[in-house]
């Protein structure tokens, strides 16, 4: 058992017909990493953790995560697998007619035993790390993109859970609000020991939080390992997809450099 | 397929298959949100919250009431008044509340009820679970490990099915109390002798099938509005579509099986 992997996907394989969305992805995961993954617009990303989450159920592979076949397990320990797992969506999904604090509450008040004045206090928590302490009583239609995306990573955690898989959390957002939610996802590591998995196409957010990098094209891994092996890679598809925010890098060292 | 027969045959083939589809899909629902019930139940859980159900049954019971009474009020005072006059030329008006009692008990109090909640409110049921699929919010429970059938499925299905009897019975008291106010203005029948005809020709079984009756609506609505809710495809588009084929399909289904019921009581019970 100590020799594996925290979460360790091998040969995962989402087939519609002859079209595979995911045609074989493999990858480890350790304790307290943050894995970026990256691709092109409908490369199978969010397929990915999905498939992790068994939203979708996928043609062939296994997904074992701490030691349990994540794909074997019934409805039942399917259900308390997932608490051990977070999500964040992309669209953050909070459920439109309950308060934030409603929101907070639904997990623990379904799953966990815990008195109403312990998950009063718990949502206190979760909303001060997340800085929206004064959102408590609103409706997520009254939440900006980044408040909802905020609050939708509260959610996530307030089961304390092992691995958070974040699906897009830069996606449509401004600088600022960018670099609170990589705080966060730093803030998660470095304090609660959570492993986290980033599905993103922000470039500047991705290096920001990442201690591994993968890059999914076609349904397949064509790249994993560390942010600087990625800057260094001879791949043409990934050279292109990074070009831009090299060059950008590259001028901000120069302008740095100049001055 | 040039032969008109032939498609004529692979067209309603495929109708019949689509159709057995969307029974295997209903059977599906029904069974896996029972499944998750059990689960709860297995782990000393309560399957729903009990605020939910009553919320529901705020909503189905009390939130239909007016337009219950009011639509069973107009539809009893019709029936007396049309009834009456053909009956008059016979000169046998004192059948009215009999014919008023009974059809409204056994027939026209459930199905009333059965029409108004399919309309009303199994449309809400599948407009907001799908919206809530659209939204992603129906993944977001799944991926919680919260079972998003017993969460949203159950507590709306239960109220439902509890609250059509309820409502039924109440249809059919407000119906006769229709026929009884237009048979004293019109038929020279006084209230006293309409209800005394009521109660005397009524038959414990008009009741149960009445009851029997509202049960089985109640189930099929709940049943059909959540399937049609949490299939939805194709956001805001899919909701319209969606909903406009729950009240097609749930108000179809509540008088088709009206049909069969009344077909094997009549046989079973004559």
């Amino acid at each position: 058992m100590k020799n594996r992997a925290f979460l360790e996907i091998n040969g995962l394989k989402l087939k519609y017909g002859d079209k595979a969305v995911l045609d074989g992805v493999t990858l480890k995961i350790e304790p307290r990493e943050v894995l970026v993954v990256m691709g092109l617009s409908g490369g199978g990303k969010t397929t990915l953790l999905n498939l992790l989450l068994r939203l979708m159920e996928p043609t062939s592979g296994t997904i074992m995560f701490r030691g349990e076949e994540l794909l074997s397990l019934e409805r039942r320990e399917l259900n308390r697998a997932r608490t051990r797992i977070g999500m964040v969506f992309q669209n953050a999904a909070l459920i439109s007619s309950m308060t934030v604090a409603e929101n907070l509450a639904l997990p623990l008040r379904e799953l966990s035993d815990k008195t109403p004045k312990e998950i009063d206090k718990a949502i206190d928590e979760k909303l001060e790390l997340v800085d929206l302490k004064d959102a408590r009583e609103k409706l997520p239609g009254e939440l900006s993109g980044g408040m909802k995306k905020r609050v939708g990573l509260a959610r996530a955690l307030m089961l304390d859970p092992e691995l958070v898989l974040f699906d897009e959390p830069s996606a449509g957002l401004d600088p600022i609000a960018t670099e609170r939610i990589d705080d966060l996802i730093l803030e998660l590591k470095e304090e609660h020991n959570v492993t986290s998995i980033v599905v993103t196409h922000e470039m500047e957010s991705a290096f920001a939080v990442a201690s591994r990098m993968a890059f999914l094209d076609k349904g397949k891994i064509i790249f994993d390992g560390t942010p600087d092996e990625i800057k260094g890679t001879d791949n043409k598809v990934i050279q292109k997809f990074l070009a831009p925010y090299l060059a950008h890098e590259r001028t901000g060292e120069l302008h740095h450099a100049n001055s | 397929m040039n032969n008109p027969a032939e498609a004529f045959v692979a067209r309603v083939g495929g109708k019949a298959l689509a159709f057995l589809e969307e029974l295997g899909s209903l059977t599906w629902l029904a069974g896996n949100t029972a499944a998750e019930i059990g689960d709860r139940v297995a782990e000393r859980r309560p399957p729903f919250r009990l605020a939910d159900f009553f919320f529901q049954t705020a909503r189905v019971g009390v939130g239909s009431l007016p337009m219950v009474i009011l639509l069973s009020v107009f539809v009893g005072l019709t029936m007396a008044l049309l009834t009456g006059y053909q009956l008059q030329k016979f000169g046998v008006t004192t059948l009215v509340p009999p014919v008023v009692g009974i059809a409204f008990t056994r027939e026209m109090g459930p199905l009333f009820t059965g029409i108004v909640l399919a309309s009303r409110i199994g449309a809400a049921f599948t407009a907001e679970l799908g919206a809530m699929i659209a939204g992603g919010e129906v993944d977001a429970l799944e991926a919680m490990g919260i079972g998003p059938l017993r969460y949203l499925v159950t507590p709306r299905w239960l109220a439902i099915f509890c609250m059509t009897p309820c409502l039924a019975v109440l249809s059919t008291l407000s119906g006769i109390c229709g026929g009884a106010f237009i048979s004293d203005l019109m038929l020279q029948l006084g209230y006293s002798f309409f209800f005394d005809q009521v109660m005397l020709n009524l038959m414990v079984k008009d009741i149960l099938a009445g009851v029997f009756k509202s049960f089985v609506f109640g189930a099929l609505i709940g049943l059909i509005s959540c399937y049609k809710g949490l299939g939805v495809k194709g956001g805001a588009v899919g909701v319209g579509v969606a909903t406009t084929s729950s009240v097609v399909t749930a108000v179809s289904s509540v008088i088709a099986f009206d049909s069969v019921i009344n077909i094997f009581l009549v046989l079973l019970f004559p």
